[in-house]
């Protein structure tokens, strides 16, 4: 059994305790969030988006995910 | 004639770049942007709506194919956190750009223009085109310009103030101390200000509120379209001198 540990993540701010996801693309699918449009943080670190496959997320990580929105 | 507008190499294809915040719904948004004719268009970078992702995106209405976009640090204090703010707009894949604010007031929302010019200096270096957000002061101009901005965007008047051109004089001085490309940014009322900053020589006007706060966004999209066409027009022919007194357009020869 892959998923017998659920990590707890900080995500935008709030806490995240049932994901299945260990790394950032799987995090993103999971979210539902489209890679292409968006930018992420790992404890304060952005990852490149050649990066998202294989970065592996950790117990306790700050995650900031980012997007455009209206502004000016 | 030949009246392109290119800044770091990239060809803009209008004067009139115009900010895509405070408006209705986002179909409004595209409507007002088309109507103004604007190929630049600025957003903010924020955090992602975890909670409900279905919900629809801006960049699902402004197609990044057909739009420019030039994401903004707006809502930064501080050197470190313009920096965090532009290097994740980068990192979205979207754009190269970045309207560089480092604010120093919340009241006013004018510069900090220490941290400005420190933010610039980095993030030119890093490859950024950056475009600084700063008062009308043509000491600060210089000093952006030699820190590697790609152009110089001086406030007309405080963010979304929508008190015009206050100091046309220093917009003036402005454009004579830098080479780089001079738009102003912020404090735009309604098209006749727009005209005013594009008779005086700046190479673009961006706007936001004048636009989405207007009783009919996408007619005030259009005045500014116009406003911005016919000021550069009237800058590239030329004004006549101001004189105090008549000078008659009809011949006095043949007078009965």
């Amino acid at each position: 059994m892959r998923f017998l540990f659920f990590m707890r993540l900080k995500i935008n701010g709030e806490s995240a305790e049932n994901l299945r996801a260990t790394t950032i693309r799987e995090l993103l699918e999971e979210l539902q969030i489209d890679s292409g449009r968006v930018a992420v943080e790992v404890n304060l670190s952005i990852i490149k988006k050649v990066d998202y496959n294989h970065y592996t997320l950790n117990d306790g990580d700050s995650v900031e995910i980012v997007n455009f929105v209206g502004g000016g | 004639m030949d009246d392109r507008l290119i800044i770091s190499g990239i060809e803009f294809l209008s004067r009139l770049w115009v900010g895509t915040g405070k408006y209705r719904d986002f179909e409004e948004t595209r409507t007002a942007i088309e109507a103004s004719g604007a190929d630049v268009v600025t957003v903010a970078v924020r955090r992602v709506n975890i909670t409900d992702t279905k919900k629809e995106n801006l960049l699902d209405y402004i197609d990044p194919k057909k739009y420019k976009i030039l994401p903004n640090t707006a809502g930064c204090y501080t050197v470190e956190d313009a920096l965090r703010y532009s290097r994740l707009a980068r990192e979205s894949g979207i754009s190269d750009l970045i309207k560089l604010e480092v604010i120093g007031d919340e009241k006013t929302l004018f510069p900090d223009t220490l941290g400005l010019l420190k933010a610039t200096e980095i993030l030119a270096k890093e490859g950024f085109v950056v475009l600084p957000y700063t008062n009308d002061d043509p000491v600060m101009a210089r000093r952006l310009e030699d820190a590697g901005a790609a152009a110089i965007m001086p406030l007309g008047a405080p963010i979304g103030s929508g008190l015009g051109i206050r100091n046309p004089y220093n917009i003036k001085i402005i454009l004579e101390t830098v080479k780089l490309p001079v738009i102003v940014d912020a404090g735009v009322g309604t098209a006749s200000d727009a005209a005013i900053a594009m008779e005086l020589g700046c190479d673009a006007v961006l706007l936001n509120t004048a636009i989405a706060g207007a009783k009919d966004p996408i007619a005030m999209a259009s005045a500014m379209k116009h406003a911005v066409i016919a000021g550069r027009l009237s800058y590239r022919a030329g004004r006549i001198p101001r004189k105090l007194y008549a000078t008659a357009s009809s011949p006095i020869e043949g007078i009965l």
